[in-house]
C-alpha cells in the first residue's frame, strides 16, 4: 500500500498546517527539551540539540508521518545514573548504542510485539509517564519564595485561559513570554533557564563521544542502553497508535523502529541525548493541524533555528514558567478517564493499570513497568481461559461405560481441573474421553491426559479417546505415553 | 482483465467520462464499472493552534476528529452516491445494460491498483474536481498513469463518437503495441486512422513506419501515414486539428523522470493542450 504513496502525500500535502503546526511544536518543544535535560542531569543544550536531530532525521526515517520525536522524559528517567556516575561523553555512547539496537529490532520486526502490551499497560505506562514528569518538576517548587509559586499559578492560568480568548498563538508561547518579561520587569531573583547550564549558541557539530572503546564501556552503557531501546520504541510504537487513530490512517511500525534508531545514532554523534515519540507533542501536532512529515521536520529545524538565534532571551526565561508548561504537558498525558473507569472496568484491567504505574513510579524504569503489566495481563489472561472449561458424564448405553465430554482449552492453568474431573472409583469396564471440542494446548495438558488415562486402565477400565482435533493430536502423537506401547512403566518411571 | 473501469467525481469532466467509457465497453463488450472513491486525505485539515494539553486531550481530540470525519464522510458518501447514480442513468442512456457502480473508501491510487488486475481499460478525466481551469492536469492524472499498467483514457470536452484516430508513433516499444492494438482492438474497428511520427527522417523510422502500416492495413484498416517535422507536440497538435482527430492514442512517459525534470513531460504537454481525448498506453 505504501509503495503508490508518493511523495506528494507523506510530505507536500497539507504545507500550511503542517508549517503552523510544526511551529507551535518548536515552541512547545523548547521548554519539554530544556526540562527533559535537566531530569537527566545535563545542560539544556543536549537535550536541544537531541530534539533537533531526532526531530529532523524521524521526519525523513519515521514510519509515522505527523509523529513527533524528540528528546522525551520517559528516556531522561531512564539515563539519570549513567549520567551522575560516567558523565556526558558515556550518555552519548549509549544513545548511539541505543540507536544499533533499536535499528536491529525494526529489521527483526520486533515492532509486532506491541500487540502482547495489552490497553491497560498502555494507560498505565502513560499515567506513570505522567506522573513522573510532574515529579520531576517538584525541586523546582521545593524551598523557594513565594514568587515561584506565584508565577507558576499565573503560568498556568494563562497556559488554559488564553486559548478561550485567543485560538491562534500556541498559549505556552504566551505564558513563557508574559513570565519572562514580568521575572525582567521586577528584576525578580528567581532561578531561570541560564542557572540550568549551557544552551546551544551554534549549529550542532560532528563528535565522536570520548570513551575508551573496551569491554568495561560496553558493560557500563549496555545495560542502559537496552532498557532505553526498550522504552523509546514502547513509547514510540504507542504515540504511533495513538496518531494512527487520531488520523485514521496506517504507519509502518518496523520502519518506525528503524527510524527511531537512525535518530538516536544521529543525535548521539551530534551531542545530543537519546529520545522517542512524543505522546503530548504528537497530540498538539495533530491538534494543530499537522498531518505529514513536513510537520515533524519543520517543527526540528525551527526549534533549532530558535534556540541558537534567541539563546540569550531562553537563558532568562524563569524556571517557573517552564514548570508550568510541564505540569501542563503532565496533566494532559495523564488519562483521567481511567480513574474514572478503575471502578467500571473489570478488576484485572485495574490491577493490571495500577501496577503498571506503581512499578514505574518507584523504579523510575517504564520498562520494568510494562514488563510487569505485560506478565500480569498474560498471567489474567491464562487465568481467564483456563476457567472457560468443563467436563460433562454421560451414562452411555449401559451401566458399565461412562462418556466423558471436555469443552474448553486444556493447558497450564486447567490441567489439574481437567485431571480432577473423572471419578476413577467408579468401576466401569469402559472410558471413552471426548475431547471433540477441547482443545489441547502443552505439555502440562498432555501430562495430564496420560496421568487419567493411565490412570483409569489401572483401574482395569478400557480407555477410548475421540474427537482430538488435529493440532492436539499433533501433541499427543509427539509427547503422550499413554498411545505408546509400555506406557505405564514408563509413566511410574517417571515418578 | 476485462473491464472498463470509469472514474467518476464531481469534477466537470463526468460527463465526459460516463460518455467515453459507455462508448468504449460497447465497443469491447466489456463489463463497465463506475468507480467513485472516498479520499480522505484531500480533506482540508482544521487546526488549533492553542498548542495547550488539555484533560484527557487524546480523547477529546479522538473524538473531535472522529465527529468530523462522521459528518464529512456522510456527506461526501451521499453526494458520491448521487454523482454516481447520475453516471449511471447516463451510462445506461447510451445503451449499456448493466453497470456496476463501486464507491470506495482510501487513495484514488490505492484503489485502482487494487482493481488493475481486472481492468481492461481505465477512464478518467483530464483533472479531478479541485481543479477549475482548462490548462491543469490533474496531478492524479500524472501519478495514476505512472502507477498502473493499463490504458487509460483521458476523456474530454463534448462527446462525439470518435471517427478519425491518431496515433502518435515513435518506434518504441510502447507505440509499437499501440500499432497491434489499433490494428487489432474492436475499440478501432471502422475508425479512419493516422499513423503520425516526427522526426528528422530517419532511415530507421521509416522502416518501422511500413511495418507500422503493413500491420494495420493486414488487419483490414484504412490508414494514413505522415512523418512531421518540428517540435513534436505542436506538429502533432497541428496535425491533429489540420485532419479533424478525434482521439489521439500515443504512449505515456517514455523518458526517464531525470530528463522530464529538465526537458518537461511529452505527455504533460500533450494532455495540457488537449482539445480531444487522448488514450495513454503504457
Amino acid at each position: 500500500m505504501a509503495m503508490t504513496h508518493s511523495l506528494g502525500d507523506t510530505w507536500f500535502s497539507n504545507i500550511r498546517g503542517d508549517v503552523l503546526a510544526g511551529t507551535v511544536v518548536a515552541l512547545a518543544l523548547i521548554p519539554e527539551a530544556i526540562a527533559f535535560s535537566i531530569i537527566a542531569g545535563v545542560d539544556p543544550k543536549v537535550g536541544l540539540y537531541a530534539s533537533f536531530c531526532i526531530a529532523v532525521v524521524s521526519a525523513f526515517a519515521g514510519g509515522r508521518p505527523g509523529m513527533i520525536s524528540a528528546a522525551t522524559g520517559a528516556m531522561a528517567l531512564l539515563m539519570v545514573t549513567l549520567v551522575k556516575e560516567h558523565g556526558l561523553q558515556y550518555l552519548m555512547a549509549a544513545t548511539v548504542l541505543t540507536g544499533v539496537i533499536q535499528i536491529f529490532a525494526g529489521l527483526f520486526k520486533l515492532g509486532s510485539l506491541m500487540r502482547f502490551v495489552s490497553r491497560s499497560v498502555v494507560t498505565g505506562f502513560v499515567n506513570a509517564l505522567a506522573i513522573l514528569i510532574f515529579m520531576a518538576q517538584l525541586p523546582e517548587l521545593i524551598d523557594v519564595t513565594w514568587h515561584v509559586y506565584a508565577m507558576t499559578a499565573g503560568g498556568l492560568g494563562i497556559i488554559y485561559l488564553f486559548p478561550l480568548v485567543n485560538k491562534t498563538l500556541p498559549s505556552p508561547l504566551i505564558c513563557i513570554v508574559v513570565l519572562t518579561a514580568i521575572s525582567l520587569y521586577l528584576g525578580l531573583d528567581i532561578r531561570t533557564v541560564g542557572d540550568m547550564g549551557e544552551l546551544p549558541d551554534t549549529l550542532p557539530i560532528f563528535l565522536i563521544p570520548d570513551i575508551p572503546l573496551n569491554m568495561e564501556t560496553l558493560a557500563i552503557i549496555f545495560p542502559v542502553s537496552v532498557t532505553m531501546a526498550a522504552v523509546g520504541l514502547l513509547e514510540s510504537m504507542m504515540t504511533a497508535t495513538i496518531v494512527d487513530d487520531l488520523t485514521d490512517t496506517d504507519s509502518n511500525k518496523n520502519r518506525e523502529c528503524a527510524g527511531q534508531g537512525l535518530s538516536n545514532i544521529s543525535a548521539g554523534f551530534l551531542g545530543g541525548m537519546a529520545g522517542c515519540a512524543m505522546i503530548g507533542q504528537s497530540v498538539i501536532n495533530v491538534k494543530s493541524g499537522g498531518r505529514t512529515r513536513l510537520s515533524t521536520l519543520v517543527a526540528g529545524v525551527f526549534l533549532l533555528i530558535l534556540v541558537v538565534f534567541l539563546d540569550k532571551w531562553v537563558s532568562m526565561i524563569p524556571m517557573a514558567a517552564l514548570v508550568a508548561v510541564m505540569i501542563m504537558v503532565s496533566i494532559g498525558t495523564f488519562s483521567w478517564e481511567s480513574l474514572v473507569n478503575l471502578s467500571k472496568h473489570p478488576t484485572s484491567s485495574s490491577v493490571v493499570m495500577v501496577a503498571t504505574v506503581i512499578t514505574t513510579v518507584f523504579t523510575h524504569n517504564l520498562a520494568l513497568g510494562v514488563g510487569v503489566g505485560v506478565v500480569l495481563s498474560a498471567l489474567f489472561y491464562a487465568n481467564k481461559v483456563g476457567r472457560i472449561f468443563y467436563v460433562t458424564v454421560d451414562d452411555g448405553d449401559d451401566n458399565n461405560h461412562r462418556i466423558y465430554k471436555v469443552v474448553g482449552q486444556v493447558f497450564y492453568t486447567s490441567a489439574t481441573q481437567f485431571a480432577e474431573s473423572f471419578d476413577y472409583k467408579e468401576a466401569v469396564s469402559k472410558v471413552t474421553i471426548d475431547l471433540d471440542r477441547a482443545h489441547f494446548w502443552d505439555l502440562t495438558a498432555i501430562d495430564a491426559l496420560d496421568k487419567v488415562i493411565i490412570k483409569l486402565r489401572r483401574e482395569g477400565t478400557d480407555v477410548e479417546v475421540i474427537g482430538l482435533n488435529e493440532a492436539s493430536s499433533t501433541l499427543v502423537d509427539k509427547f503422550a505415553v499413554h498411545d505408546k506401547s509400555d506406557a505405564v512403566d514408563k509413566m511410574m518411571g517417571g515418578h | 482483465m476485462n473491464k472498463v473501469i470509469a472514474c467518476i467525481d464531481g469534477s466537470s469532466a463526468a460527463d465526459a467520462v460516463c460518455d467515453y467509457a459507455a462508448w468504449a465497453a460497447a465497443r469491447l463488450s466489456a463489463p463497465l464499472t463506475l468507480l467513485h472513491v472516498l479520499d480522505q486525505s484531500r480533506y482540508p485539515v482544521e487546526n488549533d493552534l492553542s498548542g495547550k494539553l488539555g484533560v484527557d486531550a487524546r480523547e477529546h481530540l479522538l473524538s473531535e476528529l472522529a465527529e468530523l470525519d462522521i459528518r464529512r464522510n456522510k456527506l461526501a458518501l451521499e453526494q458520491g452516491a448521487l454523482m454516481l447514480e447520475e453516471a449511471r442513468q447516463r451510462v445506461v442512456a447510451s445503451g449499456i445494460a448493466a453497470p456496476v457502480v463501486r464507491q470506495r473508501h482510501g487513495h484514488l491510487l490505492d484503489s485502482l491498483a487494487e482493481l488493475e488486475d481486472d481492468t481492461r481499460l481505465l477512464v478518467i478525466g483530464k483533472q479531478g474536481e479541485e481543479h477549475s481551469d482548462s490548462v491543469h492536469v490533474g496531478d492524479n492524472v500524472e501519478r495514476l498513469v505512472r502507477a498502473l499498467h493499463r490504458p487509460i483514457l483521458i476523456a474530454l470536452g463534448e462527446f462525439k463518437p470518435p471517427q478519425v484516430v491518431m496515433l502518435a508513433f515513435n518506434s518504441s516499444e510502447i507505440t509499437r503495441k499501440g500499432v497491434e492494438l489499433l490494428a487489432n482492438s474492436p475499440l478501432f474497428k471502422g475508425l479512419r486512422g493516422h499513423l503520425v511520427s516526427v522526426g528528422k527522417d530517419a532511415e530507421a523510422l521509416k522502416k518501422d513506419m511500413a511495418w507500422a502500416e503493413k500491420t494495420i492495413r493486414e488487419a483490414g484498416h484504412d490508414i494514413q501515414c505522415t512523418v512531421l517535422d518540428g517540435e513534436i507536440e505542436p506538429a502533432l497538435h497541428d496535425y491533429q486539428q489540420a485532419h479533424n482527430v478525434d482521439m489521439v492514442v500515443m504512449g505515456a512517459y517514455g523518458h526517464s523522470r531525470l530528463r522530464e525534470f529538465f526537458v518537461g513531460s511529452t505527455t504533460n504537454n500533450m494532455i495540457k493542450n488537449a482539445t480531444v481525448p487522448h488514450l495513454l498506453l503504457r
